[in-house]
């Protein structure tokens, strides 16, 4: 099924992207007044049916990241190219551990549901649309993402923030179908499973499942994309990604944590004292400036608006502070609305560049009070020199941009 | 072993607590949708193996058979010497001067490594393992990072019982999570 429908969607895509670019010499042509307008060929059905970026803009891609395990593939969200608080559905950031994404038939897709639960049930997915639904905005972010300096020179929030994104999520609470299962005394786990090729599997304690985790079969106005777990993906706000099960297809009602291999041996950390770390579940406080950042360049002296993302798995963002002095001094920044729960939030901040070097960096506070630190205050905290979190995961520090006299920019976290 | 079954009930004690509130909101069907799916349909899905072990199904296996079938099924893709990749990481203990990510090295129960060569391996055809062949592949495994021996046999009673290197060597996983409550010192930066 999936090498040949693959194989006719890249020739679609690839023809579709040549009439496109016909299209527009032909329309630069015409402005030019070299030839009397052409004849603009109707463009192809297809292509129309579903609409495309401008082939100007197709430098706006993911981007591949360096793997955290030799089992891995990632690519990065272009957090650089993107405004607002969306994250377009094809450029969701992607951790694939399989190698291999299924392509599911809805049609015979089922959510089985058992375990310590009076009545077992088996879902379809047209039944579980038919179920009370709710939309919410929520960001997924990869408990590996921003370890300092990654990326082949470290410079780019692409590569060393892009394992975060952001979608308007669609779908039934899971509380939902587990009140229609009857959870009985004693449970306080779920293990949520995928049906990919590995069987991908993660233990949730039972008050997170019951709070606002989502079984989630749209993602922005859409079906949820195969590589975001088509036909449904589990979405558990504010917790690093890994629990977010994609292509969902079981729930077992347990005691107790499976500790499977994405959630010990694979996902788990070592402390500077020797213990283990694993269950760890919310995301700290973050923020990161995605214009002007590493690698981009400015064009000249005069006014600049710093622009860039917060969030926080603890909630919602309270406030974002500027540094444009290398946090000697902050100031406000602006929050757009809107500001919700477990979603990115943009902050804006009005700058007027003097010419001088420079280092930009925003510092997040959530609802909880908990401020993003720098990576020596973080590694204070831990007892740790700020290379530990070159290999660490759940690394919230704050990050500085330097931008140079000659206007390029540089990460300047160490 | 002691150690770890009075931490494990007493997180267990912490859980259960926390969700009697929530399972006083469980009630009977709303929506009438869903089937029903008979116990030997749950059976054939529900692989998953906990800890204790409680889901392994009847089979055995030691380190040397282990190595014919990891020489027939696994050694193009993981190496001659079992070095090509994961599995080369052995068994470093916790504790270094410069702590590196070793992930053999965080896995607390060897259920862990059954159920996922059970459920992952090979990658060419994931779950057509026997289970003796797995019990088999994990005792090798096993065997070649110094966890049990090249004759240790491993069924469903013995393997849960393998102690792996730094099982007392975690911070305690996180149940008590409540929402809006602030994350506990140490566990992040």
């Amino acid at each position: 099924m999936g090498s040949h429908s693959h194989s006719k969607r890249r020739r679609f895509f690839l023809t579709g992207g040549v009439g496109l670019a016909g299209l527009v010499m032909g329309a630069v042509r015409s402005l030019r007044g070299q030839t009397t307008a052409p004849a603009v060929p109707a463009p192809p059905r297809d292509l129309l049916a579903y609409g495309q970026p401008s082939p100007f803009d197709d430098t706006i891609r993911r981007a591949p990241g360096r793997a955290t395990s030799v089992a891995d593939t990632a690519l990065m969200t272009p957090l650089q190219d993107l405004d607002g608080i969306i994250t377009p559905s094809g450029l969701h950031f992607l951790m694939d551990h399989v190698k291999g994404i299924p392509d599911l038939d809805p049609k015979k897709h089922r959510l089985l549901m058992h375990g310590m639960v009076d009545r077992p049930l088996e879902f379809t997915l047209d039944e579980i649309k038919r179920l009370p639904s709710v939309s919410r905005v929520h960001f997924l972010e990869c408990n590996a993402n921003s370890r300092p300096l990654r990326g082949p020179n470290g410079e780019s929030v692409q590569l060393v923030h892009g394992r975060t994104s952001c979608s308007e999520w669609t779908g039934v609470l899971l509380s939902v179908l587990l009140k229609e299962c009857g959870v009985q005394k004693g449970a306080s786990w779920i293990v949520a499973e995928g049906d990919e090729s590995n069987k991908y599997t993660m233990s949730i304690p039972l008050p997170k499942a019951m709070d606002d985790t989502l079984v989630a079969y749209a993602q922005n106005g859409e079906p949820v994309r195969p590589h975001q777990g088509y036909p449904l993906r589990l979405v558990v706000p504010g917790w690093e990604a890994i629990r977010a099960v994609k292509w969902l297809t079981r729930i077992n009602v347990v005691d107790r944590p499976y500790m499977a291999w994405h959630e010990s041996g694979n996902n788990a950390d070592t402390r500077p004292d020797g213990k283990g770390l694993w269950y760890r579940f919310e995301l700290g406080p973050k923020s990161v400036i995605t214009r002007p950042s590493g690698g981009q360049r400015l064009p000249g002296h005069g006014f600049h608006e710093i622009t860039g993302l917060a969030w926080s798995g603890g909630g919602a963002v309270r406030r974002v502070d500027v540094s444009t002095d290398g946090g000697k001094t902050y100031k406000e920044a602006e929050l757009q609305q809107p500001v919700l729960r477990h979603a990115h939030t943009r902050f804006r901040f009005p700058w007027k560049w003097n010419g001088e070097e420079a280092v930009l960096q925003s510092r997040c506070t959530d609802e909880r009070g908990e401020v993003q630190p720098t990576i020596l205050e973080a590694a204070k905290n831990l007892g740790v020199t700020p290379e530990y979190f070159f290999d660490a995961d759940h690394f919230n520090g704050i990050q500085p941009w330097k931008v140079n006299r000659d206007g390029s920019i540089q990460n300047a976290i160490l | 072993m002691e150690a770890f079954r009075t931490r494990f009930s007493k997180l267990l004690t912490a859980t259960i607590a926390l969700s009697a509130s929530v399972t006083a909101l469980a009630q009977g069907p709303t929506y009438q949708l869903g089937r029903v799916p008979s116990q030997e349909e749950i059976k054939a899905r529900d692989t998953a193996i906990s800890p204790d072990g409680k889901e392994l199904p009847p089979g055995r296996g030691t380190a040397k058979e282990g190595e014919t079938v990891y020489v027939e099924k696994c050694r193009s893709c993981h190496g001659p010497n079992a070095t090509g990749s994961s599995l080369h990481r052995g068994l470093v203990p916790l504790g270094n001067a410069k702590p590196v990510k070793i992930p053999f090295s965080l896995v607390p129960y060897a259920t862990t490594v059954w159920d996922f060569i059970n459920r992952a391996m090979p990658q060419t055809k994931p779950g057509s393992l026997t289970p003796d062949e797995v019990y088999a592949v994990t005792a090798y495994v096993l065997y070649r990072n110094d966890v049990i021996t090249e004759t240790d046999v491993l069924d469903a009673t013995s393997l849960p019982k393998v102690r792996m290197p730094n099982r007392d060597n975690f911070l305690p996983a996180q149940p008590e999570w409540k929402p809006k409550a602030k994350r506990p010192f140490g566990y992040y930066p």
